[in-house]
Formats: structure tokens, sequence, C-alpha cells
């Protein structure tokens, strides 16, 4: 199985083609988001720190900042940052440079001047990069070449029945055609680890599993915070599920049967091929933004109570096994699931539609989040700013 | 009538796929049917039979929880009447 992609420099497909305006800090975030409306094929992000943070927290977000520079969807970058941040422009353009040869270039607000200056030139070099963009052609990618990132959210009992289970379905598929996915959130194999652990390729990976639930809660347990009192949230207790253990029994399913062949930190690339994990936060919103750091190509996304989220880099693909919630949110949700739960649909079969629908964003069907151009960005940290 | 699905036959709960008012007869999809003897939420879960205080809670074949009061048979079982309980990680390791 074959996908039309873009080829990038270092081996990776591409199913997008974006020019993304990229801020360093808070402060060059709302001048990216107008050099991103002024160009066309151009997409920006919103990042709210990149200033007065502890090392751990900027190195998560250097992580996620060079990682969507990075991925394959992107063609090439045009940065903005103040001048006074942490990580200002050149450094984390030269730091790309170092990962990539995609092209990359950057502006500080206050080297050129101000605001509208920095506007004036960044719009300049995003019109001459999507120009460029433009010229590249999708060819034909081998599926190996795909990465799909594999979260739930707004989680209900219907999520772990069937949704979660038809996606740990297109996970088996995709795997066994070479192909490779991506499950996160952490948080949400507590309860279920011993039963996702017993996928581990190795015995180092099946403790390494056990071991991120363990750090898991010992890290929130020194801010003072209870795994058990914030999960299940409020949102999953009134759609039927009682207890963490319950939610993630549930949510450990849309990854598959296959065999796990890594263990990632959060925002890390991936080294191998096949059924892949990453230790991240269960908030969805952070947890995708992790897995596009990663390399991820698009993500299928499971919800029971309905989301509208969305990715600037990746399409985000949301299916639901909740027919009321497909019927009363449709203009977010791509798939109805639903005739799971009626019996009209065996979970294989929806393996094979969402094969089909992935295929289908693959080749450039946009996705609904996509379509609206939604651009939801969390990224996880461990402490106070200072 | 409403349904309910069973995920596994060591379970003591099922989720309702519709909401069932009490006194409904509920019928298990994969095992019999029972009457439920309060109204239960669409989604929510069944008590298959009587689950007492501080015994296991089991979906998916797994334990889900330990029930913090007696639970009876045809009972709305949610997270007013089941709690988690910590993990025994250091145990799990191989």
């Amino acid at each position: 199985m074959n996908f039309w992609g873009y080829k990038r420099a270092d081996g990776r497909a591409g199913i997008r083609n974006h020019v993304l305006i990229l801020p360093t800090c808070a402060c060059g975030s709302e001048t990216c988001r107008i050099v991103a409306s002024q160009v066309r094929g151009a997409v920006n992000i919103v990042f709210n720190s990149g200033c007065s943070d502890v090392a751990a927290n900027t190195d998560i977000s250097q992580k996620i900042l060079t990682g969507f520079a990075c991925n394959p969807n992107v063609f090439g970058v045009v940065i903005i940052g103040l001048g006074c941040e942490t990580v200002p422009h050149a450094k984390l353009r030269e730091k790309i440079q170092c990962m990539t040869s995609k092209p990359v270039v950057s502006f500080g607000i206050q080297e050129v001047g101000g605001t509208l200056k920095t506007i004036e030139q960044a719009v300049r070099a995003a019109r001459d990069m999507s120009a460029q963009a433009n010229l590249q052609r999708r060819v034909e990618c081998d599926i190996s070449e795909l990465l799909l990132g594999i979260e739930c959210g707004g989680s209900d009992a219907t999520s772990g029945i069937a949704s979660n289970p038809a996606v740990g379905e297109l996970s088996d598929r995709l795997i066994d055609l070479g192909a490779s996915t991506l499950m996160s959130e952490s948080i949400e194999w507590i309860g279920g680890e011993h039963v996702l652990a017993k996928r581990a390729a190795t015995p180092e990976l099946h403790n390494r599993i056990i071991q991120i639930c363990t750090d898991y809660e010992a890290h929130l347990k020194a801010a003072g915070q209870d795994c058990r009192a914030g999960q299940p949230t409020p949102g999953n207790k009134d759609g039927g599920l009682s207890t963490i253990d319950e939610k993630s029994l549930g949510c450990i399913r849309k990854g598959g049967t296959r065999p796990i062949v890594e263990v990632l930190n959060q925002a890390e690339r991936p080294t191998k091929r096949g059924a892949i994990v990453m230790d991240t936060a269960g908030y969805d919103i952070s947890s995708v933004t992790s897995m596009v750091a990663a390399g991820c190509n698009a993500i299928i996304f499971t919800t029971g109570r309905g989301t509208p989220t969305g990715n600037a880099i990746v399409p985000v693909l949301k299916v639901t096994a909740n027919a009321k919630t497909f019927s009363w949110m449709e203009d977010n949700i791509d798939v109805d699931l639903s005739p799971i739960i009626d019996g009209r649909l065996t979970i294989a079969d929806a393996g094979s539609v969402l094969l089909e629908k992935i295929s289908d964003v693959c080749n450039g069907r946009l996705t609904k989040a996509e379509a609206y151009g939604f651009s939801d960005i969390a990224i996880d940290h461990v402490c106070r700013f200072v | 009538m409403t349904n309910a699905i069973l995920l596994d036959a060591k379970d003591n709960v099922a989720t309702c796929t519709a909401p069932a008012p009490a006194g409904d007869t509920v019928n298990v999809l994969g095992g019999g049917s029972l009457v439920c003897n309060e109204d239960i939420p669409a989604w929510h879960k069944v008590a298959l039979k009587k689950i007492p205080r501080g015994s296991h809670v089991i979906k998916y074949g797994e334990i889900i929880g330990q029930a913090a009061a007696d639970i009876d048979c045809g009972a709305w079982v949610s997270h007013e009447n089941i709690f988690s309980v910590p993990r025994d990680y250091s145990g799990e390791m191989i």
C-alpha cells in the first residue's frame, strides 16, 4: 500500500507541504499569526512561553519547537522571535538547521524595529517559501514512511467499547503493512499498564512502561495531586467512566495488539518502525503536540463526548462511536463508528473503513478540523515560571 | 427494554447503550437479562450481580475498582460507589 506524499531530504515523507511560521516565544506568537494569515500555504502555531522558564521546561519546549520544524509535513520554516527570550531566533534557527536541510529563515522583532517591519519582512520570506513549496509534487511513497499518532479525548464508555478497538484494528493493519503508529498519554495507562506492558517486545520495554506509570504518579504526588482525583475527568464520569483504571483499560485498546518495539520520552523522534508508545500527559492537546513534534504525519483521534481539536501541522481525523455525539457535533467529527455499537459493523470492518479514511487523508483530503484551520497546541511543563 | 454490552465473561458489570429507567429489563448482549432497580444513564454500568463492599468491580475482564458500598444486582455502578485502588507497580516488574 502506498500514498502520495512529499519526499524530504532526510528520507521521510510528508502528507502536507506547509510553510510553518514559528514563534520562539509568546511575544512572537501574534506576529506569526498575522504573517500566516497573509500567505496562502502558511500555518502558524501559538507558543505561550519561551521566557522565564526553568531549564526543564525550556528543554521540553525546545524539543517541541524543533520537532515541529522537522516534522515531514513542513516544507520550510519562518521563525519570529523577540530578542530577549531564552532561546532567540538565530539560535533556534541554527538548532533546526543542524537537524534538517529544509529552508529556515528567522527574524527578531527588536532587531528589525517592531512588529510591522517584522511582519513585512516575514511575509516576503513566507511568500517566497510558499511559492517554492507549490512547485514540489506529490510522489508515490511507501506506507512504511507513515507514522500515525493515536489519540483519544473527551472519552466516554463508547470509546473503550468501540472506537478505540476499531483504531486498534487500524493500528494492527498499518503495522502489518509496514507503517508505524504512536500511542501516548501515559497517565491513561495507569490501571491498564500491566495489560499494555504485555505487548512489550522485550523485558526492558515492559519494565519501562511500568516505570513511567510509577514516576508519573510520584511526580503528581510531589505537586500535591492524587492522579486518581484528577482522572477520570468530570466529562468522563458523566460519560460512564468511573475510575482511572476503567478509562485506561479502554484507552489502551486504541494501540492495537502488535508488539511494542520502542518506548519514547515526550516529543522524541522514533528510531524504530512498528508499534511505538510515548510518555506524555493525558491532556489530549498536549499529547498531540508531543506526537507531532516526534514526526507524526497524521493523528487519528477517538472521542465519545465530542471535540473540535485540530493541529496546524498534521491533520487530525476524529472518530466517535457515540451516535448522539456524531449527529450533534457532525461539523467536528469525521467518521461515525456507532454502527459498531448496534452490531451493524464489526471491529474488523471498522478497521477497513478507517484504513481507507487515513489513506484519503494521506493523499490530501482535508479533515474537518484542518479545513477550519484549527491550530491547538499545549506544551507540557514541569514547574512554575521564574 | 434496554440493551447492555458485556465485554468479558468475567465481568460483573455491563454497559447500558441507552438510558434504562428503574424497573426496566436490561438485555445483556453476551449473557442473560435482569431488571435494573434505579435509573441508569446511557453508557453507564449496571451491576450484573451483588457486589459486596470492598470487592472488585470487573470490566474488560480486569479490575476497574473496588465497591465503596454494597451494590445490589441491577444497581447503577458509577464513580459514586466504586473507587480506584493504588497499583502494585513493583510487583509488576519482570
